[in-house]
């Protein structure tokens, strides 16, 4: 649709909720009124304007829409027929149907109660609308997030046991949280690190433990939201990058991290991605195994080769006695 | 008529050439907006001819062909606009003699039913309403909310429910969605990473389903005559929908869900792997470890695992970190793995 016939759309659709909705709320400021639809007072007073001069056919001062000012606050006194809104539209429904049942079924959502009475009063308004079968599961660990959401709510700084994945390890740290969030089925706290001195999403899967501490959560001036609409990691251009050359079984990659280049040569792909981490990369590696090498930086494959010749040397030699603590116990 | 139209220069313009900020013809909505109110007044079909006649903005003289067809094509285009926002235009005719058809709008198919939403229950919808980070369905969202409001639902928006999903979907959403409510048959390329090139489906879709943040449809497959289910992010260029409407019945009470779920669901992790694990290190391992004994040159973890050769794929990622003492499957799959690592970077890392 063009641009233009959009707007103009949008400005009808607009006008015919104008009525139904001062009509619901008599002697409303003007000024609140234009906040609550999104719009502007001088946009709203246009609106107005134009109102004023539609009506029933005859077209004359009773038949007319009309409307009574008292200052800055207006009152429909006359609604020419149109006193309820136009229903939903199949988009609209679906619109907000689904994103009522994914509300519902995000795990350790606060009165979940009010959510699905909601969802269930639109869809029965909506009918047929969204009979359009969308089903949402979105499995978590409830009681955890819930546990998690309650810290957060508690306005606290929280001290929290994390582990990271980049660098396999688990620390403590403070933490000033943000908000909490559901992002492609998986729930994050993002939160100010006092340890990193940046926000961060930290996983709510990978939080091993909460402390909330006395003094209250602050978060400095700089800490802003992140903008997630692009997914959760979006890699800086500085970081790493590193090339694989993999086997046909291994193209799952592709999907699941961000490839800054895919190139095909024949049966195997070249593949290149940016890492936080090189011990991240040499682990990512490892794991894939056999059909998987490393084209760049030779680092890495260097890196790779000797965790891997000196995993081999542990195996061809015996366990020295008392380095299974198990079998220690057993001899004593 | 003439109207006014505010703005910096206050110009006086005459009916047809008015233009407001928006930069849209004020008369056109002003005409589209009469059209609603008389059409939903009369309980008569009204024909074109008579809409020209009562509706401001439709004057033309009817016996100047060109008139008239300039008529007929601004008349066709608030038609279209009317319906692509919704409103449900009828046509029929006022009486058996009549042979022109003619227009009205049912009332009780205009209005937004009542929806009873209590204070909680609008907040919830207000929030709902900004989940979504695709725009088509964010606007889609905001405009319905309007429309609530506009009911008389007054919605809180500093409400929170403490947990904010943010709903992404895939292109192929919105169309596969459409052609699952109207049971109409779909085309699309479809591309798995392990297969060169994408191939062409044909598709009954029965719905879509969000199944850990991923988005499906499940369907009858026409060309393997079974279900099967897509993932929305393989789908390459657009969803043709190449049926009618109503062309087949999806199963009664079909579960969509697991159809998905039998695909990509949770596991059982009934094996017992027994490891040993240098000191400080493999933070990863010794959080789903069932057992930690310690020991002073290193520690023995007991994992739980379901696929032999998965837990192998993952313990070869400690490298020296880790060695496998038990079950004997496991620790061959891990050398075994090991060596052709070992193997295949030999001659990199040699070559630096």
């Amino acid at each position: 649709m063009k641009a233009g016939s959009r707007t103009s759309a949008d400005r009808l659709a607009r006008l015919l909720n104008l009525v139904p909705y001062l009509l619901a709320r008599p002697g409303i400021e003007i000024a609140e009124a234009a906040g609550d639809l999104g719009v502007t007072e001088r946009q709203l007073r246009e609106d107005l304007e134009l109102l004023w001069v539609c009506g029933l056919p005859g077209y004359g001062p009773g038949d007319l829409i009309d409307m009574a000012f008292d200052g800055d606050r207006v009152t429909i006194t006359y609604d020419a027929g149109i006193d309820r809104p136009l229903r939903l539209t199949p988009d609209e429904a679906l619109a907000l149907a689904v994103a009522l049942r994914m509300l519902a079924e995000a795990p350790g959502v606060a009165n979940r109660d009010a959510v699905e009475r909601a969802l269930a009063k639109i869809e029965d308004a909506a009918g047929d609308l969204v009979a359009a079968p969308v089903e949402v599961r979105l499995p978590g660990d409830a009681g955890r997030v819930e546990q998690l959401r309650a810290a957060v709510e508690g306005g606290r700084a929280l001290r929290i046991t994390y582990y990271t994945l980049a660098r396999d390890e688990t620390t403590e740290r403070v933490i000033d949280p943000l908000r909490m969030l559901l992002v492609g089925g998986r729930t994050y706290v993002e939160a100010w690190c006092r340890r990193a001195e940046a926000v961060r999403l930290f996983r709510a899967d990978r939080i091993d433990a909460v402390t909330e501490l006395d003094e209250p959560a602050v978060v400095p001036p700089q800490a802003h939201p992140q903008d997630l609409s692009e997914g959760v990691f979006r890699p800086a251009p500085d970081l790493p990058l590193i090339t694989l050359r993999i086997g046909r079984g291994e193209r799952w990659i592709t999907e699941y991290y961000p490839c800054e280049r895919v190139e095909s040569d024949g049966e195997q792909w070249v593949v290149s991605l940016r890492v936080t981490d090189l011990s991240w990369a040499r682990r990512f590696v490892l794991g894939l195994g056999p059909d998987v090498t490393v084209v760049a930086p030779a680092e890495l494959a260097e890196q790779v080769r000797d965790a891997a010749v000196a995993a081999l040397d542990a195996y061809a030699t015996p366990v020295p006695p008392g380095a299974d603590p198990a079998a220690a116990t057993v001899r004593q | 008529m003439v109207v006014w139209v505010g703005g910096p220069a206050r110009v006086r313009v005459e009916d047809g050439a008015a233009a407001s900020v928006y930069g849209v013809s004020r008369s056109r909505t002003e005409r589209l907006v009469n059209l609603v109110i008389c059409l939903l007044s009369t309980r008569r079909f009204l024909t074109a001819a008579q809409i020209a006649a009562t509706v401001p903005g439709y004057e033309h003289d009817p016996d100047d062909a060109r008139e008239h067809e300039a008529f007929q094509r601004k008349f066709e285009r608030d038609k279209a606009e009317l319906r692509e926002l919704g409103v449900p235009l009828e046509t029929g005719t006022a009486s058996v003699f009549d042979v022109e058809p003619g227009y009205r709008i049912a009332r009780r198919e205009y209005a937004l039913p009542d929806i009873p939403l209590k204070p909680d229950e609008a907040a919830a919808v207000g929030i709902a309403a900004r989940l979504w980070q695709h725009a088509g369905l964010a606007a889609a969202a905001s405009s319905g909310l309007a429309k609530l409001r506009a009911a008389g639902v007054d919605v809180d928006p500093q409400a929170t429910l403490g947990l904010e999903p943010m709903v992404t979907v895939d292109p192929a959403f919105a169309p596969l969605t459409a052609a699952a409510r109207d049971r109409r048959e779909v085309r699309f390329d479809y591309r798995v990473p392990d297969r060169d090139a994408p191939d062409g489906r044909r598709l009954q879709p029965w719905g879509v389903v969000c199944w850990r943040g991923r988005w499906y449809v499940v369907g009858h497959d026409l060309d393997r005559d079974s279900t099967r289910c897509f993932r929305l992010s393989r789908v390459v260029g657009p969803v043709r929908v190449t049926g009618a409407a109503g062309g087949y019945q999806p199963p009664v009470g079909v579960d969509l869900i697991s159809h998905v779920a039998r695909w990509s669901g949770p596991v059982e992790r009934a094996g017992r792997a027994t490891v040993l694990v240098a000191p400080g290190r493999a933070a990863g391992l010794r959080r789903w470890a069932v057992e930690i004994t310690a020991g002073s040159e290193a520690d023995r973890l007991v994992l739980p695992y379901a696929d032999a050769c998965s837990l192998a794929r993952h313990l070869v990622g400690y490298g020296p970190d880790v060695q496998v003492l038990d079950p004997p499957e496991v620790r061959e799959a891990v050398i075994q793995r090991l060596k052709e690592i070992a193997t295949r970077h030999e001659a990199l890392a040699a070559a630096r």
